[in-house]
């Protein structure tokens, strides 16, 4: 504990509803300036997780600190925290700046200081000409953008974000997340967002927690958690189209799939493994190669094509590798029918082991 | 237990390194000191709510309950007289008639308002012109008071000056139709009121039913072939099952509660032919002055509520909890 | 029989090879555009007739309440019900509303009028107050054992009111309301809880709930986010609550004519007692008159809100 750059410190907090057991035991520590992107699938408990830390939510047990300070039994406006909702959550009575100074107006600030603080949070975030409207004439992009303008104003430490981009259409999502980026390395601030879409943990995260069932699967850089999952759930996860697991059995020799061996020299174990393990091995689609480049791979094989599926940029294939479905990516401009015998190989060394029995990464 | 808590409580903001220095370890559990005053806004908003549901719901149901087995009459006393007064209720001639009007009068108006209601709100979900004055007009009778609806029926069913005559001045002379003075069929007389006030409300709530129904069920049984009264038979009316129940559940407890209407339109006459539980218990227990028999009069319109109550909320929530 | 097939048959292929012909040329004869729809389809006369046949049925009581009220006596003794006015008198209207007896007062239903005004504003207003703070605390601030309070409440909704009338008459005694006007408000209060609170808490439920925790983030309170974000938000369903008291209220018999004294009774206590009352010659155009004044205020509330009262008919029946 001897570390003081921690922002954000959730230790051991449990929480349930009745029987139901939403966060289990759950610790995370949350650097002083980082982006943490929490994320999982819907009834994950990463919202919930967000609203302990926000105070809206109570917690059965465990404790919240934020700057090192206590904030557990703290209410919401007295944690230091600044929070942006997916529904934008903007009072539909109060103009944009009623919405921007209200938590100042509460807190009891003067108001020469809020005008000063809500014209830079509206400079920042340029806003300045919508301040007289209300929140029904603006723009989903717009109001978004005051959401993040209310957090601003209160100029604290750390941020929360609530699936904040899921209601926006695609293309808006796109500019938006790019400038919650922005706004990140502008302000330095500690960012905790919560998100369904990888895609946004990805490209924004400093670090990421995947969560399932009320606990962290994995914390680490986008870069970590892709490539080496933890575990078979974070592997399936992360990643589109998700990976491709082949059942099979590792020995010494490596691992061998029906009447295939691949060979697993190059592989960096996590785990000390002896003896015959029952397990996977998962490959993702664009780490298989196929035609010539295949043939130099230092595992190939042949794989009759089933089913394609262009997406533009690449086509998606489909076909079956020791009787377990198999896709892989090729070029969108490749030719390629079902019905035909293609050669594919991969590299063993960027694949992913996984124990059968625990799923845990070998 | 209470100074250790508060010494650890989030409310007293401790700072940077002082509380990093306790460890997270060596914390109380999270837990509030006082329960009782965490919400305590909302828990004194909730006070009325709390009060009525006490004193008044539960409080003054046992009371009257209690004091249905005692001898009361003028005042309430608590001299304890077993069933005595359910006896007397049951050899009651004019409690006999009630029981037999609200039996009638709640068959009809459930099977009636539920076929009229939900036969007119069909004829108004056929995308017609006009819906809305239409509606407004099924509708205006609810917004009455029921001793109004009682004195213009009673004042159209005047067999002196009202329908009948008129009838017969258009030459059948022997047109005979006087429910509200012939004892045996005076309760439908008090029925005919009843539909016209309360239908419209069967017929909104059939309505908002039939919207609620995804238009796609309407496109597959185009598409199916499958005759309109048949869609509406079979797919559409089992797909309105909640609306039914809560048709149901209002009506009964409107037919429970008649009262006022019987008052204005005939007072219970002619004779005690038209009586109905609820006057019985007023009158009992603030004409007659005997109140112990108004309470045990009352004591059955409550269990005959609670037969229909209960299986309608083991239907509606016992139902959730499996789902 | 058999000739028409053929015909129909040959006809089709002769449409199929020219469609062959005409490479995909589709045959220009065959059904385009709009369908044709007649307006005086024997469907539409069916719904339509028995729409305005409904309608009339429905609005003959409010038809007969106004010809009667406009006729002299001697014309309802020899006339037909339904036949207009010959001589439209004002008459009736004039005894009704100031002249009209009941036992001992003879100044008409002006006095149930006023005694009604004097009791459905502070009953509205009480009523609507305590109710929409309660459903707020029920969508918001739930704490232990707010569900089961309002479990009862709403139940309570179904206990026949007789069953707790006496004890109620013991507790307004006991708080020296009883024959008050303050009194029957507290009762009114009482018995528009249930479906009051209910029709707020789920208005209020139905809001998006982040809008709640965001004003918590901005520090609001219990009162302020009612007053400064929910109250204004809420509106319309302030509307629906006035429409659905105000009616009901001013609809009122039982509670009136068992916990006022009679120089206080409500305007329907009032007009029962008029039309009702045993002595003297019936003057039915007066009581017809006397009826429709009684039943002027909700239905001139009904016309003017049109939908907002169907909403809360609506809002506070199916979701119970």
């Amino acid at each position: 504990m001897g570390q003081p750059s921690y922002s954000v410190e959730i230790h051991k907090v449990d929480l349930s509803f009745g029987s139901v057991e939403v966060l289990k035991d759950l610790t995370l520590s949350i650097h002083e300036g980082e982006f943490l992107v929490l994320l999982g699938s819907s009834g994950c408990g990463k919202s919930t997780l967000l609203n302990c830390i926000a105070g809206l939510l109570d917690v059965s047990d465990g404790q919240i600190f934020i700057k090192g300070r206590n904030v557990t039994w703290e209410e919401p406006s007295h944690r230091g925290i600044g929070m942006v909702f997916q529904s934008y959550a903007l009072y539909p009575q109060m103009s944009v700046e009623g919405n921007l100074s209200f938590g100042l107006k509460n807190a009891g600030m003067p108001k020469a200081e809020i005008e000063k603080r809500v014209a830079r949070a509206a400079e920042i975030l340029q806003i300045e000409p919508l301040l007289k409207r209300k929140p029904a004439a603006l723009s989903g992009g717009q109001r978004q953008r005051v959401a993040i303008g209310r957090a601003l104003v209160r100029d604290v430490d750390v941020f929360l974000f609530d699936e904040p981009l899921s209601n926006l259409d695609a293309k808006l999502r796109a500019d938006l997340r790019v400038e919650i980026k922005r706004l990140h390395q502008t302000l330095k601030n500690t960012m905790i967002y919560v998100t369904h879409d990888q895609v946004e943990a990805m490209t924004l995260a400093d670090r990421i927690a995947i969560m399932k069932g009320g606990a962290v699967q994995q914390l680490g850089s986008p870069d970590e958690i892709y490539n080496r999952p933890q575990n078979k759930y974070v592997a399936d996860f992360i990643g589109s189209p998700s990976m491709n697991f082949v059942e099979g059995t590792l020995n010494g020799s490596g691992m061998r799939v029906t009447d295939h061996t691949i060979p697993m020299n190059g592989y960096a174990y996590s785990t000390k493994h002896s003896g015959e393990t029952p397990s996977w091995i998962g490959i993702r689609p664009e780490q298989v190669v196929t035609g010539e480049a295949a043939k130099a791979a230092p595992f190939s094989t042949t794989v009759e094509v089933e089913l394609v599926e262009p997406m533009g940029s690449d086509k998606l294939v489909w076909g079956q590798f020791a009787g377990m479905p198999f896709r892989f990516r090729m070029d969108g401009q490749a030719t390629v029918l079902p019905g035909e015998v293609m050669p594919l190989g991969f590299d063993p060394a960027v694949a992913s082991l996984f124990d059968r029995a625990t799923e845990q990464r070998i | 237990m209470a100074v250790d808590a508060s010494g650890a409580s989030g409310d007293v903001p401790t700072v940077g390194q002082g509380a990093r220095s306790n460890g997270p370890e060596n914390r109380a559990p999270a837990k509030r000191p006082f329960q009782l005053f965490r919400n305590l806004n909302a828990k004194i908003a909730s006070i009325p709510m709390v009060a009525t549901a006490l004193f008044v719901f539960v409080g003054c149901t046992l009371w009257t309950v209690v004091y249905s087995f005692t001898g009361s009459r003028m005042l309430p006393r608590f001299n304890f007289v077993g069933l005595d007064q359910y006896e007397r209720l049951w050899s009651t001639r004019r409690w006999l008639v009630s029981i037999e009007n609200l039996a009638i009068y709640g068959v009809c108006s459930l099977v009636f308002s539920l076929v009229i209601g939900f036969t007119l709100a069909a004829l108004l979900d056929q995308k017609i012109r006009f819906e809305n004055t239409f509606r407004t007009i099924i509708l205006y009778p609810f917004a009455l008071s029921f001793i109004v609806t009682g004195l213009v029926w009673q004042w159209i069913l005047n067999p002196e000056f009202g329908l009948q005559r008129t009838v017969r001045s258009w030459g059948f002379e022997s047109f005979t139709f006087d429910p509200l003075f012939t004892p045996s069929i005076v309760i439908y007389g008090i029925l005919i009121a009843a539909l016209w006030q309360g239908t419209g409300l069967i017929m909104v709530l059939m309505l908002a039913g039939l919207r609620g129904i995804d238009s796609s069920i309407w496109a597959a049984a185009r598409v199916d072939g499958i005759p309109k009264w048949k869609t509406y038979v079979f797919i559409i009316i089992p797909m309105m099952r909640p609306v039914f129940v809560t048709a149901l559940v209002l009506i009964a407890a409107g037919i429970i509660k008649v009262y006022d209407l019987v008052v204005a339109q005939t007072n219970g006459g002619p004779g005690i032919a038209s009586e109905v539980p609820a006057k019985y218990v007023i009158e009992t227990m603030f004409r007659a002055q005997n109140l112990g028999q108004g309470f045990a009069a009352s004591t059955m319109m409550l269990v005959t509520v609670l037969i229909i109550l209960i299986p309608w909320a083991y239907l509606e929530f016992g139902g959730k909890k499996r789902g | 029989m058999a000739d028409t097939i053929t015909l129909a048959k040959t006809r089709s292929s002769v449409a199929d090879s020219l469609r062959c012909q005409g490479a995909g040329m589709p045959d220009p004869n065959g059904p385009r555009g709009a369908k044709p729809r007649r307006r005086f389809s024997r469907r539409n006369i069916f719904l339509y007739g028995t729409l305005i046949l409904i309608g009339a049925y429905y609005l003959l009581p409010l038809y007969v309440m106004i010809v009667t009220s406009f006729k002299g006596m001697p014309e309802i003794r020899l006339g037909n019900i339904f036949s207009p006015p010959v001589e439209i008198t004002y008459q009736p209207w004039i005894r009704a509303w100031a002249e009209a007896c009941t036992g001992l007062n003879c100044d008409g239903l002006s006095r149930g009028f006023w005694n009604s005004v004097q009791i459905l504003i502070p009953s509205v207003v009480l009523s609507i107050a305590v109710a929409s703070v309660n459903g707020y605390a029920l969508a918001n601030w739930k704490f232990k054992g707010s569900e089961v309070f309002f479990t009862i409440l709403i139940f309570g909704a179904f206990i026949p009111y007789q069953v707790m009338l006496y004890p109620i008459v013991i507790l307004l005694r006991e708080l020296g309301l009883f024959g008050d006007l303050s009194g029957l408000v507290l009762v009114h209060t009482i018995f528009g809880m249930p479906i009051l609170t209910l029709l707020f808490r789920n208005y209020f439920t139905s809001l998006p709930e982040e809008l709640f925790k965001a004003a918590r983030v901005d520090g609001a309170g219990f009162w302020g986010i009612y007053f400064r974000i929910m109250v204004p938000m809420s509106i319309p369903i302030f509307v629906v609550a006035v429409i659905l008291q105000v009616t009901g209220i001013w609809n009122d018999f039982l509670f009136g004519v068992i916990y006022t004294r009679p120089d206080q009774y409500p305007m329907t206590v009032q007009l029962n007692n008029i039309v009702n009352s045993v002595q003297g010659v019936k003057e039915y155009n007066v009581n017809m008159a006397a009826t429709l004044l009684t039943g002027l205020v909700p239905l001139t509330i009904y016309f003017i809100s049109g939908k907002l009262f169907v909403r809360g008919i609506a809002a506070g029946a199916v979701k119970g």
